[in-house]
């Protein structure tokens, strides 16, 4: 059964165009060309485009400009081997391995703006630890949005785990303390809790996130053991707003970016990498459970370039 | 201190006004940071570069080199440009802009009905919820209108769409009934469920013309531009239909990657409005342009929160000015009227055009900068001083301390900033109980704020100018004047009030 899922998501996986571009090997624009001012161009219109935003790629693009020039890089694929270098050596592997309780159950608070796909990342989080061979247990502290709970519900009867919920309209933080305790009692091994979206300038909704935290942490000793924060790979600039934000509220540990199945390359995490820290941890590239794959800098740099 | 991409525009502005003529390369040093300022809103690479290009040959095509005062004509053709590029009328008065708020073509009628509206768009970015708020406009408007639940995919979304629409007939009585027509029992797993959607719809057409409905609204699955199986998808339910109108919803903070998607979404589909959601967050929704540009279709409303009544007509003059990080002046004025009598206020912004704003007047501002709500969602909205204090926060307490502060000058004192030397600094700080370096620094920053201030008031391209006489008639500039904050190499004062944003590295 198992194996026969998994041969069946391969080949569907084969199918799906846009993963390629994070399965097989990629064709880069820089592949085989002589690395000139040209070039160099085109690559800073490459970075912007891929939403790493102004700054950082006039940063890149500065040292480039300068190997350049002292015959450091030559060719296009010098390049592209820099630029895999410089950001592997930003997200070392240890940033990219999802935190675990020594002992009890592990908490991971999932959060991010309205629409950033955070139930759907639940989904993949929770089939992934499955496959793992650990239990899962369900929070849905988003009382708020319509239909909301019920998204959530679904999944988890898919997947054959279950969730603590509460009043459509309640305390999310009644929920999360509801499905702590839970946790505990049953013996879970990880706890996933999913939040109502909210837009990081909402200060009282925020505090309602550290709320929810605290809430956590008095129930189970060194939770959240995680704090994703999901951000959606289409947004541009905003979302170094986003991560500084949700970062102070609720401590972000990790970065699930969702929806890279697309054209949007999310590059803006390499700004937020350099602002605030945050290491990537998973990436989003679609929309059912098997879609997760654990974020590989080189093959991100491979995608920004790929053709 | 700048580092927030309106400031790079207001650093042009402030090196480019004043000066008595500049040269073709300074156009271009210029032009270098409206680039900048464009990119980080997060206009697309393309669209940046062509408008760029042109404002270069329209500035030098007129000789603006020659004008005396360059930087502000210069200033003008950008904000200008960027306006009809929205869609916008340049040269309309701001008064009148403000007196046709509210106002908007609306769905249209059709013979027989039911008009059709087919929402189209991406994930997440906000269609089921926009469905609702139109709904809720329809129904204020006394249309009867059915919503349709054709997104068969994402888990419980046909739910969330019946919720809402109960959400909507609770919360507006007036009108006609908000109808839903959803078929739970043919939702499915991902990719089982295409082209189901388009026989939902046609039923869902049945019944609203049994029903005499006025206008049907389709909320379709989100779905990936490069996904051609649901792009098929919502290819057919397009021909089965045939929409009146079909909107696609695009999320504002969305980055490069909107001029894709809606390139694709509008090949296939012929998009003839389009509906921004989020703009409650503090995006410069530089996605707006992109997408303008790509559809040419006009961008109608915009969502500004998650409840049903949180959608605005779409304002080309605000969007520039946001985009620009001018500040949305349209919308400080609106609420700057609400709190600020305008008589006050005129009176007020000719003080500060003067540069003769008192610690008292500054007093006053600050009070009703806490009365008039979230501090950081206004701050944003300023130009200039805006920009340069977004980022820190002001809690009560820093607030009570510089009401201290100035209760404890004299008369003289608040009228004549200027005057308070050391000796009447130790005093102050003793009375009101902070350190001297407080006072000082409250004084320095005031003096700032005054200065600047005037210079605004002095400059101004078109819609800067546009913006001031604005404030001055409509609703002053209650804003302007705003708490100490920390700058530069201000660290005891910002460890005991502010807290300022970890400072990025560059
Ligand atoms: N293509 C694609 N769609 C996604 C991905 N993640 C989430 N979505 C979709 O995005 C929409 C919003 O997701 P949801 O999980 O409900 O977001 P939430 O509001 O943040 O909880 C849904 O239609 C999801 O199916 C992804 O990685 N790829
Ligand atoms: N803050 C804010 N949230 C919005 C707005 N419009 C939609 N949302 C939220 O965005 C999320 C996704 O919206 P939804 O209507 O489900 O998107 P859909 O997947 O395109 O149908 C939900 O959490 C909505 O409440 C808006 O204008 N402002
Ligand atoms: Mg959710
Ligand atoms: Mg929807």
């Amino acid at each position: 059964m198992g194996l026969f899922k998994s041969v069946v998501s391969k080949l569907r996986k084969g199918l799906d165009r846009t993963r390629e571009t994070f399965v097989a090997g990629l064709r880069s624009m820089l592949v085989g060309r002589k690395l000139d001012e040209a070039l160099i161009e085109e690559l800073e219109s490459r970075l912007i485009q891929s939403d790493v935003g102004v700054r950082t790629t006039t940063a890149l693009i500065t040292q480039i400009r300068a190997d350049y020039k002292s015959g450091q890089l030559a060719r296009g694929e010098d390049v592209l081997e820099f630029l895999k270098a410089e950001l592997k050596s930003r997200w070392p592997e240890a940033d990219r391995t999802l935190h675990f309780a020594d002992a009890g159950p592990t908490v991971i608070l999932v959060t991010g703006v309205n629409g950033a796909g955070k139930t759907t990342s639940i989904a993949k989080l929770c089939s992934q630890l499955r496959n793992e061979g650990r239990t899962v247990l369900l929070g849905a502290c988003d009382t708020f949005r319509a239909g909301a709970v019920r998204q959530l519900e679904i999944w988890a009867e898919r997947l054959g785990v279950e969730v603590v919920k509460g009043q459509q309209g309640g305390d999310p933080a009644a929920v999360a303390f509801d499905a702590c305790s839970a946790a505990v009692s049953r013996g879970v091994d990880v706890l996933i809790l999913d939040t109502a979206g909210r837009l990081h300038t909402q200060d009282p909704l925020m505090r309602q996130l550290t709320k929810i935290r605290s809430v956590a942490t008095k129930k189970i000793e060194g939770a959240p053991h995680e704090t994703l924060l999901v951000l959606d790979a289409t947004a541009g600039q905003n979302a170094l707003r986003q991560a500084e934000e949700f970062g102070k509220a609720a401590g972000v540990t990790g970065i699930f970016l969702a929806k890279l199945d697309g054209t949007a390359k999310g590059g803006i995490v390499v700004a937020i990498r350099e602002a605030t820290n945050i290491p990537v941890k998973f990436i989003g590239v679609g929309e059912t459970p098997d879609d997760i794959e654990p974020f590989d800098p080189e093959r991100f740099v491979e995608a920004m370039f790929a053709e | 201190m700048f580092d927030r991409l309106s400031d790079g525009f207001n650093n042009v502005f402030r090196k480019l006004s004043g000066q008595g003529s500049i040269s073709e390369k300074n156009i271009t040093d210029a032009m270098a940071e409206v680039r900048t300022a464009l990119l980080e809103a997060d206009v697309h690479y393309d669209v940046v570069k062509a408008f760029c290009d042109e404002v270069v040959a329209d500035v030098l095509g007129r000789e603006v080199t020659k004008s005396l005062k360059p930087g502000q004509e210069m200033i003008g053709i950008v904000h200008r440009r960027l306006v009809a590029l929205l869609g916008g009328d340049p040269d309309a008065d701001p008064q009148e802009a403000l007196k046709t708020l509210g106002t908007d073509r609306g769905i249209m009628k059709v013979s027989p009905p039911p008009t059709v509206v087919m929402m189209c768009g991406l994930q997440g970015s906000g269609k089921t919820t926009t469905c609702g708020k139109l709904a809720a406009m329809l129904k204020k408007q006394g249309r009867k209108t059915m919503v349709c639940a054709a997104d068969l995919q994402r888990p419980a979304a046909i739910e969330q769409l019946h919720t809402v629409v109960e959400h909507v007939n609770k919360q507006f009585t007036q009108g006609p009934t908000v109808l839903f027509h959803g078929e739970p029992d043919k939702a499915a797993e991902y990719g089982k469920a295409v082209n189901v959607a388009v026989k939902v719809c046609q039923r869902a057409l049945d019944e609203a013309r049994q029903q005499g409905v006025d206008v049907l609204i389709l909320d379709t699955a989100g779905r990936l531009h490069v996904n051609d199986e649901l792009m098929t998808e919502l290819h057919l339910v397009n021909r089965a239909m045939m929409p009146h109108h079909i909107f696609l919803v695009v999320d504002a903070m969305t980055g490069q990657d909107a001029v894709n998607s809606a390139k694709a979404f509008h090949e296939r589909l012929t998009v003839d409005g389009v509906i921004l959601t989020k703009f409650d967050s503090d995006t410069r929704g530089g996605a707006a342009l992109s997408v303008k540009q790509v559809t040419g279709a006009p961008i109608r409303y915009i969502g500004v929160g998650e409840k049903l009544d949180q959608i605005e007509p779409f304002h080309p003059e605000r969007m520039a000015g946001r985009i620009l990080g001018m500040g949305d002046v349209v919308s400080l004025v609106e609420k700057a009227q609400q709190e600020v009598s305008e008589e006050d206020a005129a009176k007020l912004s000719e003080k500060m055009a003067r540069g003769e704003m008192t610690m008292d007047d500054f007093l006053s501002q600050l009070r009703t900068l806490r009365r008039m709500g979230s501090m950081k969602q206004l701050l944003g909205l300023l130009p200039g001083v805006g920009s340069m204090l977004k980022d820190a926060d002001v809690d009560e307490g820093q607030l009570k301390r510089i009401e201290a502060m100035i209760q404890s000058m004299t008369a003289e004192e608040r009228a004549h900033p200027k005057i308070i030397h050391a000796p009447r600094r130790r005093r102050i700080a003793e009375g009101s109980g902070s350190e001297q370096p407080a006072v000082g620094q409250l004084i320095k920053q005031f003096d700032a704020i005054n200065k600047m201030a005037k210079s605004m008031a002095g400059a101004g391209g078109a819609g800067r100018i546009a913006a001031a006489r604005q404030m001055a008639s409509a609703g002053g500039m209650p804003g302007m004047g705003l708490p100490m904050m920390k700058t530069k190499g201000s660290t005891k004062q910002a460890k005991r009030g502010v807290k300022q944003r970890k400072k990025r590295k560059h």
